[in-house]
């Protein structure tokens, strides 16, 4: 592991640009700044091309022979297919409107993280070999060979890149940067080039239908784990079910929320709330896992992990699926699944059996997502809520990149949040709900040995927390996707120490009321409810 | 991915010094791979956390939820990581054999 600058030196950032042009300066593949290679077990377990031992840092990657005619056989294959691809390639007048929106050009200063420059990596190859002016006039007409260098560059910047499309907010020919990432990283898995915290998911998804392996018996395990700390801190107890037929909802969130902490709390936020309404509801060890790191490496990929959903649902006989907090698991299903792997007729459009609402945008994935749940139960004063317990808590919000930019989820987590908490604040207007800035840690790149870039693409998030810090005493982020709760925590530790992390489920399950609970005295993470004691993030 | 020897045995170990195959793990490559991590002696308390990890992941095919190794091993997650300073994930598994966690966490 590369060792950390301070923050100090980190936030010393160098807008000046190299003394030779992009072309010219060759990328340095320096620890910390890049992810490693997928290693061949996990290309090999899902039949990914080119399975070998290699490392971006080694001169020969062990390209296939014919590696150029690959990719650009693949480029012209999905020129075809995507009709958005071409025209993002065609369409851009570097007006550079984009240019600083990007967390990780303001985090860097590298020009080429520029959304413009960066989306030029790929644009001046397609302009080289598909262009007239370009297989003509060639440099003068912005085109260039593509180079084992080339590749190189691909590799290390389309994998600094979250996908977030904070920048296609800005264009105003709404060119899609991260579609463009996705179609380079599908170029570069042709010749076996992706990176292993993408590669290992997804193979562990494709075995397990997790991100972290969970077999079915741990699965349960660690489920029950959490219905017994419910039991301690509220007295009541909760009986979960696992792959039960018949069920009226299947309940899918990310495999984070079950392992990891602070997600750990999220998913008690979701067994209490559960419970007390009397859904009727179970989990599948299968389906056990919404986040879906196929979306980072190729359409096909993830249209192969995101089938065991409906699968599932169809094997158990639910009427439809209610899903947890996850980020880009809801790019997937309000963008792609509803076609890719529908339409599931088998499924009923949602009805909420507490409320009778009828969620008729979900029509089509047969899927809601659990901040309209819950915010359509508080709305017909189905829950019984005390915000005082939170009190300890000063909140504000943090939009992930995918609930907000790929499906419009701004009201829903706010209107629950000021039902839960008496102390929420809204961070500065130009770095939330569309224009949020992502937490730098998105979209694969959630891995430690790049933890100095992760630190400075998360630095302007960071910083508008710090703002709420400083003026309000903001002490807690509330998210809703299991990869912020995993990375928002070091981010804050870094940039805004103080400041902890936490699901909107958590905050929820502290102010439930339950039948029969007895006399709280902490909230779900064992602190007390009046006078916060210090360290207690982890 | 390099080959090291490790107590006597040759070993695979990733980019972060994990052991890929996790059937070579015993005690004399724990205490290896300790050093590695720069930890000098292995303690009574290191082996509770340790054989903890070995157990909970022969049975389960996973590392235990952190929350979970302090109550069953009744080490708050401080002293874990005084006993193991890189922490229970990069640490503590590292030195017991587990596999690196991926995904969202």
């Amino acid at each position: 592991m590369a060792s950390l600058p301070k923050p100090d030196e980190l936030a010393g950032i160098n807008y000046n640009p190299p003394r030779t042009g992009w072309r010219d300066t060759p990328v340095e593949f320096r620890r910390g700044t890049y992810c490693y290679g997928a290693k061949p077990k996990n290309l090999e377990a899902v039949g990914l091309p080119n399975p070998r031992d290699w490392s971006p840092e080694d001169q020969d990657w062990k390209l296939p022979e014919n590696w150029k005619e690959i990719i650009l056989e693949g480029l012209r294959e999905r020129l075809g297919r995507f009709r958005s691809l071409q025209i993002f390639m065609d369409a851009c007048v570097r007006c550079g409107a984009c240019a600083d929106k990007c967390h990780f050009f303001i985090g860097s200063g590298d020009p080429r993280n520029m959304p413009v420059l960066r989306a030029e990596l790929l644009r001046s190859v397609y302009r080289r070999d598909f262009t007239t002016a370009g297989k003509i006039f060639g440099k003068l007409a912005g085109a260039r060979d593509l180079t084992e260098e080339v590749l190189k560059e691909w590799y290390y910047y389309f994998f600094q890149c979250t996908e977030c499309r904070r920048c296609s907010v800005f264009c105003p020919f709404g060119i899609d940067t991260a579609e463009i990432t996705i179609l380079a990283r599908e170029l570069l898995n042709l010749v076996g080039c992706n990176i292993d915290w993408i590669a290992a998911p997804v193979a562990n998804c494709y075995r397990t239908g997790n991100h972290l392996g969970i077999q079915p018996h741990a699965f349960k395990d660690m489920i029950d784990f959490c219905t017994e700390d419910i039991e301690k801190v509220t007295g009541v107890k909760v009986e979960p079910t696992f792959n039960r037929k018949g069920a009226e909802v299947l309940f899918i969130t990310p495999s984070g929320d079950v392992f990891a902490d602070p997600g750990t709390y999220t998913l008690m936020g979701y067994l209490m709330l559960f419970h007390e309404i009397g859904l009727d509801y179970t989990f599948s060890t299968y389906a056990s896992d919404g986040g879906n790191f196929g979306l980072f490496t190729s359409h096909e990929m993830m249209k192969r992990l995101n089938a065991k959903m409906y699968a599932e649902a169809g094997r158990l006989g639910v009427k439809w699926i209610l899903g947890g907090e996850c980020g880009h698991m809801w790019r997937v299903i309000h963008q792609y699944m509803g076609t890719m792997n529908g339409p599931a007729d088998f499924l009923e459009e949602p009805v909420s059996p507490i409320t009778g609402t009828r969620f008729e945008h979900a029509r089509s994935t047969k899927m809601i997502h659990i901040a309209e749940f819950t915010a359509d139960l508080i709305r017909h004063n189905k829950v019984k809520l005390d915000p005082g317990r939170n009190n300890h808590l000063k909140v504000t919000f943090h939009d992930p990149r995918n609930t907000s930019r790929a499906m419009g989820l701004f009201e829903e987590p706010r209107y629950v949040l000021r039902s839960v908490c008496n102390h929420f604040r809204e961070m500065p207007e130009n770095t939330i709900r569309e224009q949020t800035f992502c937490c730098g840690s998105g979209a694969g790149l959630n891995t430690d040995e790049y933890l100095e870039m992760r630190l400075r693409g998360g630095f302007p998030r960071a910083n508008a927390v710090r703002y709420v810090h400083e003026k309000y005493g903001v002490n807690t982020v509330a998210c809703v996707c299991a990869i912020d709760r995993a990375v928002l925590p070091t981010l804050m530790d870094y940039w805004v120490p103080g400041v902890g992390v936490a699901g909107l489920h958590e905050l929820v399950g502290n102010a439930l009321v339950m039948q029969g609970e007895n006399d709280r005295t902490t909230d779900l993470r064992g602190n007390p409810l009046h006078g916060r004691e210090e360290g207690e993030d982890v | 991915m390099s080959e090291i020897n490790l107590a006597g045995v040759a070993v695979q170990i990733d980019e972060d010094g994990f052991i890929q195959d996790t059937g070579k793990w015993n005690e004399a490559v724990a205490k290896a791979l300790a050093e590695t991590e720069g930890i000098t002696g292995l303690s009574e308390d290191h082996w509770k956390i340790i054989n903890y990890l070995r157990k909970y992941y022969l049975e389960f095919g996973i590392a235990p939820m952190i929350r979970k190794l302090c109550k069953e091993t009744g080490y708050d997650l401080k002293t874990i990581y005084e006993l193991f300073p890189s922490g229970p994930a990069k640490g503590a598994c590292k030195i017991a054999g587990l596999p690196k966690p991926t995904g969202c966490v």
